[in-house]
């Protein structure tokens, strides 16, 4: 993997950086941005913002729901209990199954959501500079043209880098 | 600054002093102890212990709803402060997450350790097997066998996501076998706007389901009782009565815990006396609760005049149970309100008192609910009585100290208050670190 990358004291400067990179020509697709904090206020940390997350949520909760719903009815139908009178698909008592199974579901279907969406687990990237986690933030371009390369060294360097590194 | 938060709440993990060795020697012993009361309890039948009819359900049960009671404050106040983005909850909420998971998985023990077979605990799944058992699905037992799990895997879930990037943290600085594990406890985090945007819904989406799950869960232990038709169990308003009182004993014990941990780990910096006054607000606000709703459920058994009902309810306010019943209502209301009410005697130490006094008073109320009400069932026939014996009191005394074990383990494991939700905006607590900073450097600290 061939990647140029500098790293920025302030979410400033690394917004400078990030600038710089557009003017130089860099689609925001392909700059890489890694930060110890969610800096959302800032242009360079709020790409990727849009998520289907909630809906993937309500999915869940109707697969729970579905799933309880089922268990309860067909369970009490295939093994057939009296209890104190009740009917024997008594929904009144299956509404806490059902409503337990929703909650789990709609839970379980948002953390598999952020697993798949965020791509965890996943080996770390080459670019990645433990720095990041000493506060630092990294504004960086992976795979770049051969032509482009000073030109984005030159943009990240004018924004104050602190560090600036190559991976060839 | 940020720097010196990352140093000042990693310490923990990176240094062990011997104190902590000896404290985890102790605890361990401790818990040990109740495991072989278990056993004990287990190799010679319950006829060691204080249960005997036709008091079935006692100190196990008490402890049980106890814990499950205290596991209520982490994950709802940590869901609630976090849904109105109270900034000041960040450094509260992990210390408020663990006790959620600790007194549950506790918690959830007492129900096997009841049981006179727990290796047959498995019944509750419903599953299909050769036997044709399907659990009963009209039982609150088996209720609470869905609302205890499903409670439990979301508030591990909901405790665990944020801490990635911590884990991450610590990856970068550990070496050796601790970097191995830290590096596949954190995924592959690099802090990728993606990764922070995701991270940050997945959390306010689970916030949002974890507070009627929260709810439901000491609403379902309430049915246990009240769906019962037992003198002073079968009532409506049990359900929201266990609710706040889970929340009341759950914000007590949390302002022991965070007390605990601001001495031992030297947090002085980050749990701040603010965040022990916000919290005092919440616990006065829930005594006044709980007092409504005992008042409401007291006058109306006894405006009811049943004399079923009577007779229980004398046994707590004038006869047998009456020392433990107005030593409840000391600590739970005469003590703590005074003390968080008055401005002047607010104070951390104030707060800890009232706590203290708080979970002493709750878990007398709940072995109040549960022993008093099948000593006294409705014909005189059936009357009897209940003292503990010592398998009980040792795997009593056993849950607390599995919970400060766990507690002091997970603070060598990670950071007890969450760094990247500290450093996210500014905090009073970074504000106070800098200060301290500031003054050490000046030379004004000795």
């Amino acid at each position: 993997m061939k990647a140029i990358y500098g790293l920025y004291e302030t979410p400033q400067a690394a917004q400078n950086a990030f600038k710089g990179l557009r003017a130089a020509g860099v689609a925001a697709s392909n700059i890489t941005v890694m930060s110890p904090e969610p800096l959302e206020e800032w242009e360079f940390a709020s790409q990727d913002s849009k998520t289907s997350m909630p809906w993937i949520a309500v999915m869940g909760a109707a697969v729970g729901l579905i799933t309880a719903y089922l268990l309860t009815a067909i369970t009490q139908k295939v093994w057939p209990i009296n209890t104190g009178g009740m009917p024997i698909v008594s929904n009144w008592t299956n509404i806490i199954i059902m409503f337990e199974l929703t909650m789990l579901g709609a839970v379980l279907a948002t953390v598999l959501a952020l697993l798949i969406t965020a791509r965890l687990p996943s080996k770390l990237s080459r670019l990645y500079d433990p720095a990041i986690s000493n506060g630092r933030i990294l504004i960086g371009v992976e795979q770049p043209q051969d032509a482009e390369l000073d030109r984005i060294e030159r943009a990240l360097k004018t924004a104050d880098a602190e560090k600036l590194g190559r991976i060839v | 600054m940020a720097d010196r938060v990352t140093s000042d709440l990693l310490r923990p993990v990176f240094q062990t002093t011997s104190k902590f060795y000896a404290l985890i020697i102790l605890l361990s012993g401790l818990v040990l102890c109740g495991i072989g009361a278990w056993g004990y309890q287990l190799y010679y039948g319950f006829g060691v212990t204080g249960y005997n009819w036709p008091v079935y359900w006692a100190l196990h049960e008490t402890n049980f709803v106890f814990w499950i009671g205290i596991s209520h404050a982490g994950t709802l106040i940590s869901a609630i402060l976090r849904l109105v983005n109270a900034t000041w909850r960040r450094p509260v909420t992990r210390c408020a997450e663990l006790i959620t998971a600790f007194a549950l998985m506790i918690g959830a023990m007492f129900p096997l350790i009841h049981l006179g077979r727990p290796w047959l605990a498995f019944y509750l799944i419903p599953y299909p097997s050769e036997r044709g058992i399907w659990p009963n699905y009209r039982s609150p037992l088996v209720w609470d066998f869905f609302a205890i799990n499903t409670y439990l895997l979301s508030s591990l879930l909901f405790l665990a996501l944020p801490m990635i990037p911590d884990f991450a943290m610590i990856r970068d600085r550990a070496t050796g076998w601790k970097q191995k594990a830290y590096s596949w406890l954190s995924l592959g985090w690099q802090g990728t706007p993606k990764q922070w945007h995701r991270l940050e819904s997945a959390m306010h989406i689970m916030a949002l389901a974890i507070l009627p799950i929260a709810v439901s869960v000491h609403t379902i232990v309430s049915f246990d009782f009240s769906m019962a038709v037992v003198p002073m169990w079968h009532s409506t308003i049990f359900g929201p009565y266990f609710v706040a009182g889970a929340i009341f004993s759950g914000i007590a014990a949390l302002i022991v815990v965070m007390a605990l941990l601001r001495k031992a780990l030297h947090l002085e910096n980050y749990l701040l006396p603010l965040h022990f006054q916000n919290l005092g607000k919440l616990l006065l606000l829930m005594s006044l609760l709980w007092g409504y709703f005992v008042f409401n459920e007291r006058l109306t058994a006894w405006y009811g005049n049943s004399p079923h009902e009577m007779n229980v309810f004398w046994s707590t306010q004038a006869g047998t149970y009456s020392p433990l019943f107005w030593t409840m209502v000391l600590c739970n209301f005469v003590i703590p309100f005074p003390l968080l009410a008055i401005r002047r005697l607010r104070s951390i130490t104030t707060a800890v008192v009232a706590s203290c006094c708080v979970v002493i008073g709750m878990w007398l109320e709940r072995f109040l609910i549960i022993v008093p009400s099948l000593a006294r069932k409705s014909t005189s026939y059936s009357w009897g009585s209940y003292s503990p014996e010592w398998p009980e009191i040792v795997i009593m005394i056993a849950s607390f100290a599995a919970m400060a074990l766990l507690y002091a383990l997970v603070s060598k494991l990670v950071p007890i208050i969450s760094i990247w939700e500290l450093k996210v905006g500014e905090h009073p607590s970074l504000k106070a670190a800098e200060t301290v900073r500031e003054a050490e450097t000046a030379g004004e600290f000795r």
